[in-house]
């Protein structure tokens, strides 16, 4: 636990005196979002079809992108290695890092998806299941997109080649993530569509970091 | 007895050496097993199985579908199980497994989704829909090329296996989640003709010539698996002893 708490209070740190980490994936995102508005056309009705996939989709690019650092200045200045060959269980700290880098990446997200969703010409009833979702799945994505983040620490070329293994493994997130926010545009009810979100956050939470651990020990040959 | 037996084959096929002799005896009379059944099946779905009563002929490209995509998924499956082995147990065969059967299982992955698209024209007037199990055969696909990439960016062999092996785990859950995922869109695909338990809903006729080239495609899979890891073995193992004695032979 002082473990955790340790590592938890160093990223929180770093990630606070860096603030262009946090910052650079809420920017992308409003910016991803705004794009679609030109591009397709600022009819409201229009922009509301398809607003639950576009704000899903960018939020997702937003935290995929953000995996790319989140082991590589370790790595660089070796406390990736101090951290693997620790006393402590590799899950530990590896945990903490996960829920420091959602604090500081995937919460922003939540807190101005509301935003985002009424410039999208979201009906207001289904801004609150929109954040609900972001909240739900940002999580998973974070940590899914972690394992791809270990796996291609070492490598020099990691942002395609993240992307490539990581967005396979995004899509039912995403497909329960959007859903639930078109569920409640089309007034259905959206309970049933956010606890399934909850239960692959559930699954990923539990597995992941098992999984992420596993990853930096690969990739650190030992 | 059978037990002991069990285990102790599957300790000396974990042995790279051992698997490279196993391979040698075996190949040789399992290569043209797998072509024979392979040709007959086809041969016999292609040309002389009975027309289908509502598709007419169109329905002959399943003797190639059904059984690449029933071979694409085992070898998912498969190569998820050796990724486990290799990361847990740290196996040699498991992590040159991993990258023998990647390869074959993403060109049947490939030629699932393209005879797919060809059959969905004529009985459902479209090439692609997205519906539950063409989705996840494109997401398969997409997972086979994710462990055939990070394999092939790193540059130590034995860590690429063992990542990719990692990344083969996840995605077999993976594989699961998205198709029952996509499950809650309304299926446009017909159900499976063929079951293990219980009646079979397709004709006799056709369904031998069905199971003979589904069972040659995994023969030739089977073959190819080998042949691939044959190669990944002397790469490896080139500075051994004894495959500096086997080159020094001829390399018989």
């Amino acid at each position: 636990m002082r473990a955790f708490r340790a590592t938890l209070m160093r990223e929180l740190l770093l990630l606070w005196r860096n603030p262009a980490e946090i910052i650079n994936p809420l920017f992308f995102f409003v910016m991803v979002v705004s794009l679609f508005p030109l591009a397709i056309s600022p009819e409201p009705k229009q922009l509301a079809l398809v607003a639950p996939g576009v704000v899903w989709v960018a939020a997702l690019l937003a935290v995929m992108l953000s995996m790319d650092g989140l082991f590589r200045r370790d790595q660089e200045s070796g406390v990736l290695d101090q951290l693997l060959t620790a006393p402590v269980l590799p899950v530990i700290p590896v945990s903490a890092k996960l829920l420091a880098h959602w604090l500081m990446t995937g919460l922003p997200l939540v807190l101005v998806s509301p935003l985002l969703g009424h410039m999208m010409q979201l009906p207001t009833l289904a801004l609150e299941p929109l954040m609900l979702s972001i909240l739900l799945g940002t999580p998973s994505l974070t940590v899914v997109g972690a394992i791809g983040a270990a796996l291609t620490v070492g490598l020099n070329r990691g942002g395609i080649l993240l992307a490539v293994l990581v967005l396979p493994l995004y899509i039912p997130v995403l497909i329960f993530g959007a859903g639930a926010v078109t569920t409640a545009v089309q007034g259905g009810p959206v309970d049933g569509v956010l606890a399934v979100l909850g239960a692959l956050l559930a699954l990923t939470l539990s597995l992941g970091p098992l999984a992420v651990a596993a990853g930096l020990k690969i990739s650190s040959g030992n | 007895m059978l037990w002991k037996t069990i285990k102790r084959g599957y300790h000396q096929l974990g042995s790279p050496r051992y698997f490279y002799r196993f391979s040698s005896a075996v190949l040789p009379w399992l290569t043209p097993i797998a072509l024979i059944t392979f040709v007959v099946g086809i041969v016999w779905g292609l040309a002389f199985a009975p027309p289908d009563y509502q598709q007419g002929n169109s329905y002959r490209i399943i003797y190639i579908h059904v059984p690449a995509s029933s071979g694409a998924l085992m070898g998912y499956v498969a190569m998820g199980i050796a990724g486990m082995v290799a990361v847990v147990w740290r196996m040699k065969m498991a992590e040159i497994m991993i990258k023998a059967i990647a390869p074959f299982g993403a060109a049947l992955t490939a030629i699932s989704l393209v005879t797919g698209a060809l059959w969905g024209k004529p009985t459902w007037g479209t090439y692609w829909q997205w519906d539950a199990r063409m989705t996840s055969m494109l997401i398969l696909l997409f997972m086979y090329i994710g462990v055939i990439a990070l394999q092939n960016a790193i540059r130590d062999p034995r860590q690429a296996a063992r990542a990719a092996g990692l990344l083969a785990m996840v995605g077999v859950i993976n594989v699961v989640i998205v198709k029952y995922s996509v499950e809650w869109v309304n299926t446009l695909h017909q159900g499976s003709t063929l079951k293990l338990v219980g009646e079979s809903t397709i004709n006799p006729a056709m369904k031998y010539p069905l199971l003979i080239s589904m069972l040659g495609t995994w023969l030739l899979y089977a073959v190819n698996v080998m042949v691939r890891a044959r190669t990944e073995i002397l790469s490896r193992e080139r500075r051994s002893g004894w495959v500096k004695q086997l080159v020094a032979a001829g390399g018989r």
